[in-house]
Formats: structure tokens, sequence, C-alpha cells
């Protein structure tokens, strides 16, 4: 239903952002618990192109989520650091921002409002009304500008939260399992929104999930974590061309060797 | 309340629901009608001398009830209200019978500490000057007092919530000055303010303070923390967090901490209005008292009532409106 409008938007207007090149360089990160250290992350350095879709697969609670909201400058590394196209990150910016797994919409503001939280706080809303509504508009939702976050579904709610983070026009897009909760078809949906807006507006996106399927099919490398602390135990590419297909015979094969990197191959 | 539905409801051939709600609206006409019978054709035990017109008043209102069920068809929007008060309308005319017959004609209840209801009607006729007055003076003081003591309370709740500085220091003071009584410093603010005015302010504000301080904290507090993560990812500063996020967020517990405080400030003004200001509903109450003039008393303690409720009808008002967003709301 949406996936027409993205195709319109991909031959109307080419890559309009460029993405960012991010840079995690030997970062570690451990939490105080109680007086006791938790190591979460050992010496993870990852090197990602402007553009590149990464897909993180790794156990849960291995240190995924940790990891992204170090990108997002949301909380200091303990050791190691992390660059946008070169320059340290000190802090939150809306170049880097976040999908979480929860739509997380603000249930005091409308779809509208939610979405137009960004520019309001750089000040340029005045400017970017007409981005606001394009924004909502590209997620399917501009009937629903006026509506309140309880009166969404689930799925619905979660393309505010990505029409919220795409008008920023962000170089890097953070997306912590944005799909995990959503029922299975709304899900095979919104991974093919997904790519067309990746492919539209150019990007970079690191994604983490722990569907396997999910990950080879959008993304055109996928990073695979050890237990915490996580590690990284393996990296490779899709090479798969632009838009995939579920049937594909060489998506099943990365699957299998994803899931056998973690573990879970005895089910093959 | 379940009676006037069903009538409503079950009104399926149109004929039949007509015909339950003009019973009901003829019982309600014969209720009042009793009103006036009791009032005016019964002999009082005493003197009130506004018997005839309440008997009259009583009598104008059954007429009223009566025309505006028999005149249904031309005003159905009031014969539907009506039917919906109906209930109502009988409860209050036979209570307003009875205690006709056991004050002011059977002389059951002993007077003057309960008057009939004609007496209060003499009140509101030729008293309601002064009657305004005071309900004008118990307002400021209800109305400044509760904004000065709101802000406070609030700014004090946010800042316990969002600095931790400011809970080291606040906290503790908190915990040992809000739980008092602000009556019980009573003599201490007297002497300690310039007038009986400022100090009443002072003791109805320090009452509000409290719910509101520790509700508005407890607001902020419980915000779920993701909220200020997406905001500031999309670039929403510090200090906006506090006005973009944290309060928004801590609005639900904002109003439980308005509610509790209006009752508090209901008492401080009453207290007030007794031991400082000598002005006021309160004060009234209690200097009618003191003449033995018990119809005094209870007109005031019902435009008090009314005051009162009124003020929680408007802080709900407010609620409904601010928290539009929200879920099911309790509707006062
Ligand atoms: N703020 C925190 N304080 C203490 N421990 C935390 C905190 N955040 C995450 N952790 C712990 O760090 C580990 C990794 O968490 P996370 O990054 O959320 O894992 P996941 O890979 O499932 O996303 C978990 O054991 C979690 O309990
Ligand atoms: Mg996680």
């Amino acid at each position: 239903m949406v996936a027409a409008s993205y195709k319109e938007d991909l031959a109307a207007e080419p890559a309009s952002t460029a993405g960012a090149a991010l840079d995690i360089e030997h970062v570690s990160h451990a939490f105080d618990l109680d007086g006791s250290v938790l190591s979460v992350l050992d010496q993870v350095s990852l090197n990602v192109k402007p553009g590149e879709f990464v897909a993180l697969l790794g156990p849960s609670g291995c240190g995924k989520s940790t990891l992204l909201r170090l990108i997002a400058g949301l909380e200091p590394p303990s050791r190691g650091v992390l660059k946008e196209d070169g320059r340290a990150i000190t802090g939150p910016h809306p170049s880097r921002v976040v999908v979480f797994q929860d739509p997380t919409l603000f249930p005091w503001r409308t779809v509208w409002n939610n979405v137009a939280l960004g520019p309001e706080a750089q000040g340029n809303l005045k400017e970017q009304r007409s981005r606001v509504d394009d924004a909502i508009n590209l997620v399917g939702l501009s009937q629903f500008a006026k509506a309140y976050p309880h009166q969404l579904s689930g799925g619905m709610a979660q393309r505010v939260a990505l029409a919220r983070a795409l008008v920023n026009d962000p170089s890097i897009l953070i997306l912590d399992e944005p799909l995990g909760k959503l029922d299975s078809l709304t899900r095979l949906t919104m991974q093919s929104e997904l790519v067309s807006l990746w492919r539209s507006k150019g990007f970079t996106a690191i994604l983490v999930t722990h569907d396997v399927e999910e990950a080879v099919f959008l993304a055109n490398r996928v990073v695979i974590f050890s237990d915490r602390p996580a590690r990284i135990k393996a990296d490779f590419q899709v090479d798969l061309p632009y838009p995939r297909h579920r049937g594909d015979p060489r998506l099943a094969e990365l699957r299998r060797a994803s899931l056998s990197h973690l573990g879970l191959d005895a089910s093959w | 309340m379940t009676v006037s539905s069903t009538v409503l409801t079950t009104a399926g051939p149109a004929g039949e629901g007509l015909r339950r709600g003009a019973l009901l609206g003829l019982a309600a006409a014969g209720a009042w009608a009793a009103v006036a019978a009791t009032a005016g054709l019964l002999p009082d035990v005493g003197d009130w001398p506004e018997t005839t017109n309440f008997a009259v008043g009583a009598a104008v209102i059954a007429a009223a009830i009566a025309l505006a069920t028999l005149a249904q068809g031309l005003a159905p929007e009031l014969a539907r209200w009506l039917v919906r008060k109906s209930p109502w309308l009988i409860v209050i005319g036979l209570f307003l019978a009875l205690w006709q017959l056991a004050s002011a004609k059977l002389g059951w209840l002993p007077q003057p500490f309960f008057p009939p209801p004609q007496a209060l009607v003499e009140v509101y006729a030729y008293d309601y000057a002064d009657l305004g007055v005071n309900l004008l003076a118990s307002f400021r003081l209800l109305a400044v007092g509760f904004v000065y003591g709101g802000i406070a309370g609030f700014l004090t709740g946010i800042a316990l919530g969002w600095s931790s500085h400011a809970a080291y220091w606040i906290h503790p003071i908190l915990r040992f000055v809000g739980p008092l009584p602000s009556t019980a410093l009573l003599p201490i603010i007297f002497f300690a303010f310039p007038s009986s005015w400022s100090a009443s302010i002072f003791m109805i504000a320090l009452a509000v303070a409290f719910p509101m301080a520790v509700l508005t904290w407890s607001g902020v507090a419980s915000v779920n923390t993701a909220y200020y993560d997406v905001a500031r990812t999309l670039g929403v500063k510090p200090l906006a967090l506090i006005i973009k996020v944290a309060i928004p967020a801590a609005l639900p517990h904002v109003f439980v901490g308005l509610f509790m405080a209006l009752g508090a400030a209901f008492s401080s003004v009453m207290v007030a209005e007794l031991l400082g200001v000598k002005a006021g509903l309160g004060f009234y109450v209690q200097w009618s008292q003191g003449w033995g003039s018990y119809n005094n008393v209870y007109a005031a303690i019902i435009v008090l009532a009314l005051l009162c409720s009124s003020s929680i009808t408007v802080l709900f008002k407010i609620r409904g409106r601010m928290l539009s967003w929200q879920k099911g709301l309790v509707k006062w």
C-alpha cells in the first residue's frame, strides 16, 4: 500500500542525503552494577562506509543496544572512540537518529507534532512545516496527522517513529530491532519499505535485529557478535542486488551461515 | 440515573417512552405541589415571614414541571432533560416537604438549630449582599493562596525530580516540614507577617505546596527514560527536555497533586478566616452561629459547598482539556 509511493519517490529524486562514514575504534564498554563491573563490549572495531546498510546480529543481552547507544552519542564509551565522518562522537545529534523497538511516541503530541519535534528542537520548524508533512506522507499516514499515539496500531506507531527520524535527514539511521514487536505481515511490508527508504535517501543504516532472515534480506553487510562481552565474531558482505527476492537461494545460504555463527545451525 | 436511562433507551415504540416520561414528569410536579401544600396550607409553629413566598415558589415550580411535561411535543429537548432529571426532582421535592413538616409545621426538629427551608430563602432574599461579599473574600483567599502555593509546589517538584543537587537540599526539608499541618504554624505565621491577609495567604500556599511538590516530583521521577533518549537524539537540549518532555509526561501526576492541594486549600481557607482575616464564608458561618442564627449558618454552608464543588469542576475541566491525549479519563 505504502510501498507504491516509495517507488515513485525513488524515481523522482536521487539520493538526497549522502550517508556518513562510521568508524568504531577499539570500543569497550562496561556498566557498574552495584560495585561489580559488567563488561558489555570488548574491543569492538568496525568501519562502516557511507551509505552502507549494516545489520548487527548477536545473542540477546550481548551488548548490541549498548553499542547503538554509543553510536547515537547517548553515552560515552568506557574506552575507545567512535567517529562520524572522521569526527569523534561526543553527544547526541540529529544527524544520527535512533528508532527503537518501542515506537516511544510522545503520547501528549499528535502524530504531526511528534514528527515535528526534531525541526522544533533545531528552531527551524517554521521553514520546515512542509518537510514534516512530506515525512508523514512518506510513511503513508497523512490521514492520521492529527491523531494521538493511543489511536494508532503498533505498525502505524512505528511508521510515525520512522517519519520522526527521517524528517531530520539523518546521515546515519540507527535502528534497534525496529520491527521486533510487529506482527509478521506488517513486518514483511515494513522491511520492504525500509529498503526503499534507504535506497532513495542514501543514509547509512545500522540495524540491530534478532531475525537472521531480516538481516540478510535488508543489509549489504552482516556483523555477528559473540556472547557478552560482545566481540565481532563474523563480518560478511551480502552482495545481492536490490530489490531482492525472499526466495533467492543465496539468501537461504547466507542465513544458514549466519545461524551457524550464532551456534544455532543444529536445527538445520 | 438507571431509571431514566432505561426509560430513554427502551423507548422502542416512541409512544411508550413518551408515556412513561410523562408519568415521571407528573410525579415530579406532584412532589413539588406537595412542597407547596405543606408549606402553604398548614400553620407554622414559629415565626417565618417567607413561608407564603416559599409555598408560592414551590407551586410555580410544580406548575412549570407539569407544563413542560404536557407540552413535550413542543419542546422535545426540554422534555428529554426533564425525564432525565425527574427522579431527582421527585426526591428533592419529597425531602423538602418532609423537612417542612418536621421543622415548621410539626416542630419535631428543635429550633433554632434546624430551621425550615423558608428560613434559608429568607437569608438569600435579604442577606445576599453580605453573603456575596464574604463569598468574594473566600474566593480571593482561595485563589491567591492556591496559585502561589501551586506554583511554588510545582517548581519545587520539578527541581526535586530533575536535579540531584536540588534534591539533596530540598528533600530533607520537605520530609520534615511538609507533613506538618500548616495550621500548626499559625501562631508563628501571624506575628511573622505584616498583615493577617499575607499570613493567611502564606498558610494556604504552604498547605497547597506540599501535595503539589510531592506529586510533581513523583511525576517527573516516573517519566520513562526512553522519552529523554528519543528527544536527545532529535536534538532537544537539556533545558528544553524539562519543558518538552518532563513536564508534559508528569502532567497526569501534577493534576492529582492539584486535586489534593485544592482539598488542603479549602480547609486552610476556613482556618484562616476563623483565626485571621475575619472575613469570608467561614467567618460568616462562625459569626452567625455566635448570634444563634442558624439559618444563616446553613445558607452560608450551602454557598461554601457550591464554591468548593465548582472549584473542583473547573479543575477537572482544565484537566480534561490538557490531558485529552490520555485514554480513559475520569469525569467529574
Ligand atoms: N544502563 C545499564 N546499566 C547496567 N547494565 C546495563 C545497562 N544497560 C544495559 N545493561 C546490561 O548490558 C548488557 C547488554 O545489554 P544490551 O546492550 O541491551 O543487550 P542487547 O544485545 O540485547 O541489546 C545486558 O546484560 C544488560 O543487562
Ligand atoms: Mg537490545
